[in-house]
């Protein structure tokens, strides 16, 4: 009948090499990634040049001492970190419950809890818990918490939302009991969802702790506000500027984190 | 039960199920949507679960596996009373199989079949085995394919897949939610013939939910026809359910065009399959040319090392080359012994063939058949209705 025509070519293997150039996806992505921190670099590099020969009065110079500074970076480092860790604990496993059986019908409540968190004025927030609660760090993660949970809890549910249901019966048809499934199935599977909340989360974060300071949290919003109180132009760009590269930073962690934990296969 | 002698001359690895009463009343609807169903499925038979959408018969097979909880009624696996049991303990005893198998997507094709088997304690080593095993008896490479992952595959490999994982822990039972129903129809035939390899080597009992009656035709050795509530109206093998069906309800639901049905009862293996004249991949072209005209044979089956079919090429053609080529056809028509006449003529249209290669145990060239003999089966078959 036909003869033997071109070598054999199993079509999948065909389709393959389509879906999977070779990880052309993955370089592409990584040569995005590598512009952000290049930016971040080259901005704190020119700030550095400025610092060392700008003329600066005794007032300027005392708190843009890299000592100094670096001390600031890491207090708000640690407010965000904190701050993070609290939202991560309280995010997920609440995304986690409110997807599953009799607790969805929590889920509006919780949710307006928490969009009223982020809906409200940070300021506000910061001010009227440091009332309640006393002036200081405590307060400040306290407020900072409630400002940036809600993607972090919106985004857990939305990812395991976002799961097919019929992996969810193949899992338990197979004998896997439910926590099995959330564990190998739904949560690995929603981890590009959820981290993205993370992110956003984080970036949120960096930047409202610069209020902290209204309420004696520390951080970099203490050179911002001193600058703006005492006059002082110089502290008060440094800082915005620090915060801003910061955020920068921590988005750029953020998406490197994004792109390595994002399960193979999808 | 009547066994005929074919079951009985099958390896039987299957359990009987036994369903008594079994009953769904969902809260807030009148009537039950599985009003007490009494059914009894002999072990190592593939029982065709059919009926319009919406008459209960997905939900009768998810109580089997207590996906859905029955409200009423027992379930027996074998003389087992599993009604009680743990359900994620009964279910890692039973396969199942989803439309387009179902795949984790973040797991490599051997990780997925590795689960059920995983959860049940087996050292890695063993698993590995079966793993391989399995890809190798759904007909797919374990070399080429244990560490893919699923969206590198085709629909059709992606459901072979699904049908090894289902079948990893060695179940005794397999229960199939109309598998094959997203693939194209040449892949559905693939994949309903090697269903029928698979289960002519194993012997499970399988349970299929399909709205497709020709597949229940072909693939069943018997048929439940279910009407709104699983009301059974009628179980018995596809030949009688076609001659003789129980009520309109039946006779409209297999349709008019009976007669043609017919074809899809007629196996390939119960005709007369021509032996064709076979040569190797490498063997000497003169040889295998001389072999040929001596047999009178127009064309030869060229097989690889293990059997089976790679290219149909003419004598003419094969006495331009030195030795066998290797090149594989990728229009080839084959079918499987137990294909039916109706998917031996389908192949035979969509390769633009006068005929197609057999294969049989694992995929071993088995014969030929031409297009005249599926014509004398239709004139055969015809001639009988009237007469």
């Amino acid at each position: 009948m036909t003869s033997a025509t071109d070598p054999a070519v199993d079509p999948a293997v065909d389709a393959q090499a389509d879906v999977e150039p070779g990880g052309r996806r993955d370089g592409f992505s990584w040569r995005g990634l590598l512009l952000q921190p290049v930016l971040v670099l080259v901005a704190l590099g020119a700030f550095a040049v400025w610092r060392a020969t700008a003329d600066l009065t005794d007032a300027e110079a005392r708190p843009l001492a890299w000592s100094a500074l670096l001390g600031s970076i890491v207090d708000h480092l640690e407010l965000v970190a904190v701050s993070a860790v609290v939202v991560l604990v309280i995010g997920i496993p609440l995304g986690v419950l409110l997807t599953r059986g009799p607790f969805r019908r929590a889920t509006p409540l919780v949710l307006g809890i928490a969009n009223t968190g982020q809906a409200a004025p940070a300021i506000g927030l910061f001010v009227l818990l440091a009332t309640w609660l006393g002036f200081g760090f405590r307060s400040a993660v306290v407020a900072l918490v409630l400002y940036s949970v809600l993607p972090v809890l919106r985004n857990t549910m939305v990812g395991l939302q976002g799961v097919d249901a019929r992996l969810v019966e193949a899992g338990r048809g197979m004998g896997m009991s439910a926590l099995a499934v959330l564990l190998r199935v739904e949560l690995p599977l929603a981890v590009p969802v959820m981290l993205s909340g993370v992110r956003t989360a984080l970036v949120l974060l960096v930047g409202t702790a610069t209020l902290a300071t209204f309420i004696d949290g520390g951080g970099l919003g203490l050179l911002i506000t001193t600058g703006i109180n005492l006059n002082l132009d110089a502290l008060l760009y440094s800082g915005a500027l620090l915060v801003a590269l910061l955020a920068l930073a921590v988005d750029w962690v953020g998406r490197v984190v994004e792109t390595v934990a994002r399960p193979k296969g999808l | 039960m009547s066994e005929t002698t074919v079951q009985d001359q099958r390896t039987v690895s299957g359990v009987a199920i036994r369903l008594e009463g079994v009953t769904k009343r969902y809260p807030g609807q009148q009537k039950p949507a599985v009003d007490a169903v009494d059914l009894e499925i002999a072990a190592g038979e593939t029982v065709m679960f059919v009926g319009p959408s919406g008459c209960g018969k997905t939900t009768l097979l998810k109580m089997l596996n207590r996906l859905i909880e029955p409200s009423g009624g027992k379930i027996f696996l074998g003389d087992e009373d599993v009604t009680g049991q743990d359900p994620d303990r009964l279910r890692r005893r039973i396969g199942y199989v989803i439309q387009a198998g179902g795949l984790f997507p973040h797991m490599t094709v051997g990780t997925n079949i590795g689960i059920v088997p995983g959860m049940l304690g087996w050292d890695k080593k063993k698993i590995a085995e079966r793993t391989d095993e399995l890809l190798d008896l759904v007909g797919l490479d374990p070399e080429v394919y244990r560490d893919r992952y699923p969206k590198e595959l085709s629909g059709g490999q992606q459901q072979r897949v699904g049908v090894a994982r289902a079948l990893a822990a060695d179940p005794p039972v397999l229960l199939m939610d109309e598998p094959f129903g997203a693939v194209d129809p040449i892949t559905r035939q693939r994949l309903q013939d090697e269903l029928l390899r698979i289960q002519e080597e194993l012997g499970k009992t399988i349970v299929f939910v399909t709205h497709d009656f020709d597949e229940a035709v072909k693939l069943g050795d018997k048929i439940v026809v279910f009407d709104v509530g699983a009301r059974v109206v009628q179980y018995d093998t596809p030949e009688a359910i076609l001659a003789e069906p129980a009520e309109d309800y039946v006779a409209d639901f297999v349709g008019a065009g009976a007669t043609l049905k017919q074809l899809t009862l007629t196996r390939v293996a119960d005709t007369e399959l021509h032996t064709p004249i076979t040569a190797q991949v490498g063997e000497d072209s003169a040889a295998v040319v001389a072999r040929a005209t001596e047999a009178g044979e127009q064309y030869v089956v060229v097989t690889d090392g293990r059997g089976r079919p790679v290219s149909w090429p003419s004598v003419a053609e094969l006495s331009r080359t030195t030795s066998v080529p290797g090149t594989r056809d990728d229009r080839l028509p084959v079918v499987g012994l137990r294909s039916t006449l109706n998917d031996a003529l389908d192949t035979m249209l969509a390769a633009s063939q006068g005929g197609v290669v057999v294969t049989g145990r694992r995929d071993s060239v088995a014969g030929v058949l031409v297009v005249e003999q599926v014509m004398a089966a239709i004139q055969a078959t015809r001639g009988e209705t009237r007469g």
